[in-house]
């Protein structure tokens, strides 16, 4: 490759939002359930059904737009987009093209070489699909209507990204922001956090924007990371090879690691927006905008700030706690009821870390409640159970939220204070290591760790290890 | 009380009547049924008769009223509904192949206060496909026909309504009206027809045609019938978004022989070309008739008028072209038999489910929503819409009421207007600003032709002010008898013979 | 007729709408089309500029509802007529090649 060649990428981001009801009708938006049993005539497109809005979701985009520092169109509307697709089942989405609630904002990523302004150029509510069921059977697909009319707000950026890394940054720069105010859960593998990158290449220096492509379809940022690596191969090996990028949308397969051009001869792409006859505008008045900003709830930065103040944390410490919403939480939950914040903090930072790393896992699929890990702090602290012991109860508290009381008591883990006890059991290991003890008295001192280790291993971990040393001393003259 | 005599009443009469215990709920209803057996093969009115659930509800109703649970005065009356109106568990088709076989787990919130109030439902009527027409002839079941003469149409959409209420098929009807459809047909059929303000009866239920358009509106044989129903209808209803809180709805109260000072405005453009001399007679006659009574009567420019019709077929066809697109064979209704994959079984259901009239205003409607279409058509049309909103407005600042015909015609023959779609288009165009406006209209029976068909007057009123069309139209047919056709009462007397 | 819809017009709108038409229907619906269009210029004899376009005729806004759950399992209803159904969902042709 002899030119040198710059990577251009715009992200749209859906963002399905933590409401209890869809956006257009009472139907509960609760993940799962049996195909079509949080249905209604709205949300299927029955005929003669209309669309209610929920106040919810537009406050929850006004919250979000606010928080990425965008402009508020305080006359806003709602929009049909037009297509025939079986998982939308009025034949068209109710969304927003002409008056967009938010746009013009922006958010600041971290990159090698300082700050970035990553642009926002609108974010707009709409309503989601349902879900298509490929039955392999019956070659047939089975449409479940559960998700349709899920409110989302669609986040558009600039195209403003140059690398992966930077998108990455981005996305997760977003995340946490709507994590924060509550408005989603944002989980890109059930897919309430989902991207879409248009992607284009051009030569270094130039100022004049490639053809783009659009790719859907991805739902981790490894996944993300990949596709663009891909996709910007792809693009320069056409351009290099003289052949022209074609715009048009495709379709990422993870697992191939390539990605395919989504085409039909049925797919015109002419939506035929028009507003939307059954839907009054929304009017946002200062008063509501102030109302939202006023009960916006502590960002990562603040709660950054508050944890070093108050709880004393480190810097680094505060970063990678606050660095998940739920892992802050159960930061805070934990302090709260057992006021030990170092210990909480430190559970999270080392053990917790390890295992997420361990597993691969997001900070965000932890299960465990903030009880057990209050009681587990406790238990260390009272001196019921050692810090070795304490971290393998850990480990079963991450794993199955066991109740670290009880499973204390039932595997009988209890520290063993009992005098008597501990010396006889240090006696006999004594007897059953006349060559370690005479090592020991010969000046070695790596035989009395061995010896501790012994005595250690014969009680299970449960010995108080201040008094295996003394006893061990005493006995060893 | 002989069925003839019951069938004569207006619904407010009968309803007095089942209350004073004259008669009852049943023996009305078996009166209609038995006047809907003895019409149907020549009227096709109906699309669906459900005599059975007709007679249980009658029973209950009847049971309830004596009970004094219900008071209203409509409570045991017989209604017929316009087959686009949602019921529960009744057969709702659109007069459309597309919903053969549809019937609605839910009912019209419209429906539901017919309900409430005690009405008795016998059946769905029929009417235009998807209510795209004005004659009713595009009813994939087949055309109706006028009682006055069975030659010709009853006008459309709500053709299935006019015509039940005109040949005492029932007592009163639910019509819809997205550019003329109840206030037409009720002139064809000399019935009278009031479509209310925008939003101030809920769409929920109602299947959508043009959204920004539609309401649906009662269809009786006096106004103190249409009155009573709309006072009945009328309701500020949480699951139709575009639906109006109002405060001013005790309608019946305007029903007073007054009109002194009140200020009559006819549209000169009304009154010029296309117009047929027999109706502009009939209709001016009418306007004296007020102004006797005491009305101030002036003749002025409306303006806009012919540009109502273009900025109608566009809107209303953009809207269809999206709210039918939910027609597709997958959740509901019609299913091609044979088709090659996704598409093939979208296209060939839609394509056999619908009829020629529909087909038309969806491809307009796609067509005028398309890309690089969008701003010359679609917006230009709002644009055009804002207009004619803006010159009602300036009349009304002068008029309380403004008085036109409702059709520049009595009914054609059957077959007469298919073959021209455009010509069609240009018979709705005293109506059609009526609903780009959001106004409400009343048509009242004024004459006939020579021809022996009914001709009809309509008052046009400004938003929210139904009352003052109300009290023009009551007081206006104080001069004249409810009038039923011969048919109808032949129908009637061969039953006494027997 | 100044509109002249030629085929590729129809077949394009076809797609939009999806509606197949046969050649009988396709020429009715240039002509039809064309005569309607050209009725429809008549509204460039308008002057609107400055005219904000008027989707809504009333000024009603902000009609909103509660975010509270009110529909339970209602699937029997939502599929009673379905054309074919399978395990509870919507039976359609296969969506994907
Ligand atoms: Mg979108
Ligand atoms: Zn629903």
């Amino acid at each position: 490759m002899s030119k040198q060649y710059e990577t251009v990428i715009g992200l749209e981001v859906h963002v399905e939002l933590a409401t209890k009801t869809k956006i257009f009708c009472a139907c509960s938006t609760e993940f799962g359930g049996a195909p079509n049993t949080h249905t209604c005539p709205v949300c299927t497109g029955m005929p003669g059904s209309l669309p209610v809005l929920n106040k919810q979701v537009v406050e929850y985009a006004l919250a979000v737009g606010l928080a990425v520092n965008c402009q508020i169109n305080q006359y806003c509307k709602f929009d049909r987009k037009n297509y025939f697709y079986p998982d939308n089942p009025q034949n068209y989405q109710i969304s927003q093209l002409y008056l967009p609630i938010c746009h013009d904002g922006h958010v600041e990523i971290d990159t090698p070489a300082g700050k970035k302004k990553i642009g926002i150029h609108e974010i707009h509510m709409e309503e989601d699909a349902g879900k298509l069921i490929h039955d392999e059977w019956e070659d047939c697909s089975l449409v479940d209507y559960n998700r349709s009319g899920v409110p989302l707000i669609e986040i558009v950026s600039e195209p403003d990204m140059r690398s992966g890394d930077e998108v990455i940054a981005y996305l997760e720069k977003l995340r946490l922001i709507i994590q924060y105010l509550g408005a989603s859960d944002c989980k890109l593998q059930e897919g309430s956090m989902r991207a879409d990158v248009n992607l284009s290449v051009r030569e270094a220096g130039s100022s004049e924007l490639g053809t783009r492509t659009e790719m859907k379809n991805l739902n981790s940022f490894k996944a993300i990371a990949r596709a663009i690596e891909g996709e910007r191969k792809r693009q320069i090996e056409l351009i290099e090879e003289g052949k022209p990028v074609v715009q048009e949308t495709r379709r990422w397969d993870d697992n191939k690691e390539s990605s395919y051009a989504m085409r039909s001869k049925e797919d015109a792409r002419d939506y035929r927006y028009f507003p939307d006859p059954d839907l009054p505008p929304v009017v946002i008045s200062d008063e509501w905008i102030g109302n939202i900003k006023s009960r916006q709830p502590e960002l990562r930065t603040e709660k950054m700030a508050r944890y070093q103040e108050e709880f004393k944390l480190s810097e680094y410490d505060a970063d990678i706690i606050t660095g998940s919403k739920h892992m802050a939480d159960i930061f805070e939950a934990v302090t709260a009821i057992c006021g030990k914040a170092k210990e909480a903090a430190n559970w999270l930072m080392v053990e917790a870390m390890r295992l997420l790393k361990e597993h691969d896992m997001d900070p965000e699929e932890m299960t465990f409640s903030a009880e057990n890990l209050a009681k587990l702090i406790h238990l260390v602290d009272n001196g019921t159970i050692n810090r070795t012991v304490g971290k393998e109860v850990f480990e079963k508290i991450f794993a199955e939220n066991i109740d670290p009381e009880q499973y204390v008591e039932e595997k009988g883990l209890r520290v063993v204070n009992d005098e008597e006890e501990l010396r006889r059991v240090i006696e006999g290991i004594v007897s059953a290591n006349p060559q370690s003890v005479e090592d020991y008295h010969s000046g070695k001192e790596k035989a009395f760790g061995f010896l501790v280790g012994q005595t250690m291993r014969s009680m299970k971990g449960k010995a108080d290890p201040g008094a295996v040393n003394r006893i061990l001393k005493e006995l060893l003259g | 009380m002989t069925a003839k005599e019951i069938l004569s009443l207006t619904a407010v009469q009968l309803g007095k009547k089942i209350k004073d215990g004259e008669v009852t709920s049943v023996e009305a209803v078996k009166a209609v049924l038995d006047q809907i057996k003895a019409m149907e093969p020549l009227l096709n009115s109906f699309v669906t008769i459900e005599e059975e659930k007709a007679l249980e509800q009658a029973e209950e109703v009847q049971k309830r009223i004596e009970a004094g649970e219900l008071t209203g005065p409509l409570a045991g009356v017989p209604v017929a509904v316009k087959d686009n109106i949602c019921i529960d568990g009744m057969k709702t088709t659109c007069s459309s192949k597309i919903l053969w076989d549809f019937v609605p787990t839910y009912t019209a919130t419209a429906v539901e206060n017919l309900k409430r109030s005690g009405a008795v439902i016998l059946g769905k009527t029929n009417m235009d496909e998807f209510a795209m027409g004005s004659t009713t002839e595009t009813s994939a079941y087949g055309a109706t026909r006028n009682p006055w003469n069975p030659d010709h149409v009853p006008g459309g959409s709500s053709g299935g309504s006019c015509a039940a209420v005109a040949a005492a098929e029932c007592f009163y009807a639910l019509g819809s009206d997205t550019g003329g459809s109840i206030r037409q047909p009720a002139s064809f059929c000399g019935v009278t027809g009031l479509k209310p303000t925008y939003g101030t009866i809920s769409r929920y239920g109602l299947i959508a045609y043009g959204s920004s358009l539609d309401q649906i509106g009662p269809v009786a044989k006096d106004v103190t019938d249409c009155a009573a129903v709309l006072e009945v209808l009328a309701s500020h209803d949480e699951k139709d978004s575009t639906s109006v809180e109002r405060k001013d709805c005790d309608f019946t109260e305007a029903l007073r022989d007054d009109v002194k000072g009140m200020r009559i405005g006819i549209p000169a453009d009304y009154l010029g070309e296309g117009l047929d001399l027999e109706v502009r007679e009939a209709v001016l006659k009418a306007a004296r008739i007020l102004e006797e009574k005491g009305a101030i009567l002036e003749t002025f420019d409306l303006g806009m008028v012919e540009y109502a019709i273009p900025a109608y077929y566009v809107i209303a066809s953009a809207e269809a072209s999206s709210n039918l697109s939910r027609f597709d064979g997958v959740k509901y209704g019609y299913r091609a038999k044979e088709y090659d994959g996704l598409h093939g079984m979208y296209k060939k259901s839609r394509s056999q489910g619908f009829g020629p009239e529909v087909k038309r205003r969806i491809m307009l409607g796609s067509f005028v929503l398309s890309s690089g279409y969008y701003d010359a058509y679609y917006l230009k049309a709002l644009k055009t819409k804002a207009l004619i909103k803006k010159a009602f407005d300036e009349a009304f600042s002068k008029y309380d009421v403004i008085l036109g015909p409702a059709s520049p015609s009595t009914a054609p023959k059957l077959g007469e207007s298919l073959s021209d779609p455009l010509k069609m288009y240009l018979g709705d165009i005293y109506t059609i600003s009526v609903n780009l406006a959001g106004l409400p209209g009343l048509t009242v029976p004024c004459g006939k032709d020579s021809k022996g068909l009914p001709i009809g007057v309509q008052f046009i009123g400004d938003c929210f002010k139904e009352k003052n069309i109300i009290r023009a139209g009551f007081a206006f047919e104080q001069n004249r008898s409810y009038e039923m056709p011969q048919m109808a009462a032949d129908a009637m007397a061969g039953k006494e013979e027997k | 007729m100044a509109h002249m819809i030629d085929d590729t017009t129809i077949e394009y709108v076809g797609i939009l709408a999806q509606l197949e038409l046969d050649q009988t229907e396709k020429e009715a619906a240039k002509n039809d089309m064309g005569r309607m269009l050209d009725y429809i210029d008549k509204l460039n004899e308008l002057d609107t500029d400055g005219v904000e376009p008027m989707s809504h005729v009333f000024p009603v806004h902000n009609v909103f509802r509660e975010d509270v759950v009110e529909n339970g399992d209602d699937r029997e209803n939502i599929l009673k007529n379905a054309p074919e159904r399978k395990d509870g969902a919507f039976k359609v042709p296969k969506t994907v090649e």
